[in-house]
């Protein structure tokens, strides 16, 4: 038997819904085992995952607040992948935002100031375009690969997160707790449903989103981008450069995720810490895989993976299973979907009689 | 222990787990295939040799099922990215994912364990040269690996599977019509590339550091994945960069020992920043990394 792809000249609009609930079908499937030969309860395991993330308005509450920052960047993050520029240190990104953004606070830990919290979200998204905009200048410079640089620029990131937090940064009462004072009131994003974590970052986040649909859809900066990334000489014919493909796509996608940096001091932690991102710059890459690198698509992955942290740490305490699970699912998540992604661009045609 | 004698002696060890990797890359992007899930491979392979090793007190099985382990998952890149004709990127990051999670839930039971380092081998009157004879006692590991690394230039450069290898990633159309099989020989360097990035995981884990801590890869798979362009495709010129690496991954215990007062931070960030320049340096030369690079690396071919 021979097994040819045929690349279908139209997609299949079945076939590009179908993909996704495929996938997670299949990962579903493949951690059940997984859990289970880890002597796991896996049907806890899952339920606590999947299910419980929307069991009560307190867990709901949950998965809105941490959709947020997961949405900003991957919507930033896909414009660059569909211009074929792979920024993958949005991670590092968001902790240089998020550092930017607290810098304010801890130098004025008494401000009251309303411009304190406008000042602190346009830092953080200054900080985030600025990191990676290293990483632009060295790509359009030097022609060094911008996969690798955003990669490392994440892991110095750690770095200089750890060091102010252990040294200049840490609160001098904070018993010794690598972490930054606590910020003012004139330093926090307004709650948006009382009784709940969730603030009006998550409206800022869908509004953007909206913003790039329509930027994608009806600007001709979005078909610029497309094709200078994806066809650099075709491009350069036409007027716009490989250049500014790498330039956009870099300083865009390290603004949203400084952006999403800042808001999580604002917002749920109120103060820098450590752990102020728990890999939403990784794990943006997946939902914006996940949502098919289309705006619209990104919201829902990334309700989707906002639950699946949400579940994660459901499944920590119910089902004794370490937070590396959620990364696990996600790994498979986008294995099964990067598959399946191939019977949306191509026709699978069996030839049963050709000898492979 | 002199400055010098304490660099030559850690060089080869720190240098190991990198050469390995990149070496493992090497052939795989040789080969037309661009697989940026290193760091996962490694991470498996850390926590597999490890947890095996603790168990059965048999490092040579500890290496071996962590090279199982490493290629198995690069086996799940190869089914996306041959099989399925995928992104290159996103598979190798994918399989990268995966690979982390595995690694923290396989480890898990076992943070913070430590292993036995096992006993160093001196090789006979070099070993007992004045200054220079730190160089000659070192692991098994660390002369088998330096022995590999010569094999694999001799088989790349100078033998037939070396060319087919080197014809299937310049020009895997022309390979075809030649009567190769692209894909089947993609596949087989990924698997190369899987194993020996499961081995550097098991060489880091149970040999360099023999201690369980969740993360302990610490991004040295991408450092590899950067050795590779550094080395511009070349297996001499990565084995250097790779010992280059290593040398400087020492830096931060040489600055301690002479008693210069950096924060911790700044030296753990080092090797990270050094690969960034050292990228820039390199990729500059336009001309030459267009020379060098290899032609079909990281686009699909429709077998």
């Amino acid at each position: 038997m021979k097994i040819t792809f045929e690349r279908r000249t139209a997609l299949s609009r079945p076939v590009l819904f179908a993909a996704p609930v495929i996938a997670l079908g299949l990962a579903m499937l493949t951690s059940l085992i997984l859990f289970a030969a880890l002597g796991k309860p896996a049907g806890q395991a899952l339920y606590s995952l999947l299910l419980e993330p929307f069991v009560g308005w307190y867990n709901i509450s949950e998965v809105l607040l941490k959709m947020g920052p997961l949405m900003l960047i991957a919507q930033g993050l896909a414009i660059g992948f569909r211009a074929n520029v792979f920024n993958i240190g949005a991670e590092g990104q968001l902790i240089i935002g998020a550092l930017f953004a607290s810098a304010l606070p801890i130098y004025f830990p008494e401000g009251s100031s309303p411009l304190m919290l406008p000042a602190m979200i346009a830092l953080g998204a200054l900080g985030g375009a600025a990191w990676a905009g290293i990483a632009a200048g060295l790509r359009v410079r030097f022609n060094a690969n911008e996969i690798l640089v955003t990669l490392m620029l994440t892991l110095i990131a750690t770095q200089v997160l750890n060091y102010l937090l252990l040294g200049p940064w840490k609160d001098p009462n904070g018993f010794n707790f690598p972490q930054s004072v606590i910020f003012p009131d004139a330093a926090l994003l307004p709650i948006l449903l009382s009784g709940t974590r969730v603030n009006i970052s998550v409206l800022a986040a869908l509004l953007l989103s909206a913003l790039a649909y329509v930027m994608m859809r009806h600007r001709f900066a979005g078909y610029q981008l497309l094709v200078g990334g994806l066809a650099p000489r075709a491009a350069r014919y036409a007027g716009f450069t490989e250049a500014r493909a790498v330039w956009v796509s870099l300083l865009v996608g390290g603004l949203m995720a400084g952006l999403a940096g800042a808001c999580e001091v604002a917002g749920p932690l109120g103060q820098l810490q450590r752990s102020v991102s728990t890999g939403y710059g990784y794990s943006a890459i997946i939902v914006a895989y996940l949502g098919g690198l289309n705006p619209l698509g990104i919201v829902v992955s990334a309700f989707l993976m906002a639950a699946l942290f949400i579940g994660g740490d459901n499944a920590m305490v119910s089902a004794d299973l370490p937070v590396a699970a959620v990364f696990v699912f996600q790994g498979l998540l986008l294995v099964f979907y990067l598959a399946s992604l191939t019977f949306i661009r191509h026709r699978v045609i069996f030839n049963w009689a050709a000898r492979a | 222990m002199t400055i010098l004698t304490f660099i030559l002696a850690g060089t080869l060890a720190a240098a190991t787990p990198l050469l390995l990797a990149a070496l493992g890359e090497l052939i795989v992007e040789r080969a037309g295939v661009l697989n940026l899930g290193i760091e996962g491979m490694m991470a498996l392979g850390a926590a597999v040799g490890f947890v095996v090793t603790y168990h059965t007190h048999n490092p040579v099985l500890g290496f071996a099922v962590a090279a199982l382990a490493g290629m198995a998952l690069s086996l799940v890149f190869a089914t996306l990215a041959l099989g399925f004709m995928a992104n290159q990127v996103a598979a190798g990051l994918a399989i990268g994912v995966l690979g982390l999670g595995l690694s923290s839930l396989i480890g898990k039971p076992l943070e913070s364990q430590t292993l036995d380092a096992p006993g160093k081998l001196s090789i006979p009157l070099l070993a007992d040269l004045p200054v220079i004879g730190p160089l000659f006692q070192q692991d098994v590991v660390v002369f088998l690996t330096l022995a590999l690394a010569v094999a694999i230039w001799a088989v790349l450069n100078h033998s037939k599977l070396g060319l087919i290898i080197r014809a299937v990633g310049e020009n895997p159309t022309a390979a075809r019509a030649l009567g190769f099989r692209v894909l089947r020989i993609r596949l087989f360097a990924v698997a190369f590339g899987g194993a020996m990035a499961g081995m550097a995981g098991a060489y880091a884990s149970t040999i360099y550091t023999p201690l369980w801590a969740d993360g302990m890869i610490a991004g040295r798979g991408w450092i590899a994945v950067a050795l590779v362009v550094f080395g511009t495709w070349a297996a001499g010129r990565t084995a250097f960069g790779a010992l280059l690496f290593g040398a400087l991954s020492l830096g931060g215990l040489i600055a301690q020992a002479a008693g210069v007062a950096l924060p911790s931070q700044l030296l753990a960030s080092l090797p990270y920043a050094v690969t960034i320049l050292m990228l820039a340096v390199i990729s500059s030369n336009r001309r030459r990394m267009r020379l060098n690079t290899v032609a079909s690396l990281g686009q699909p071919f429709a077998g």
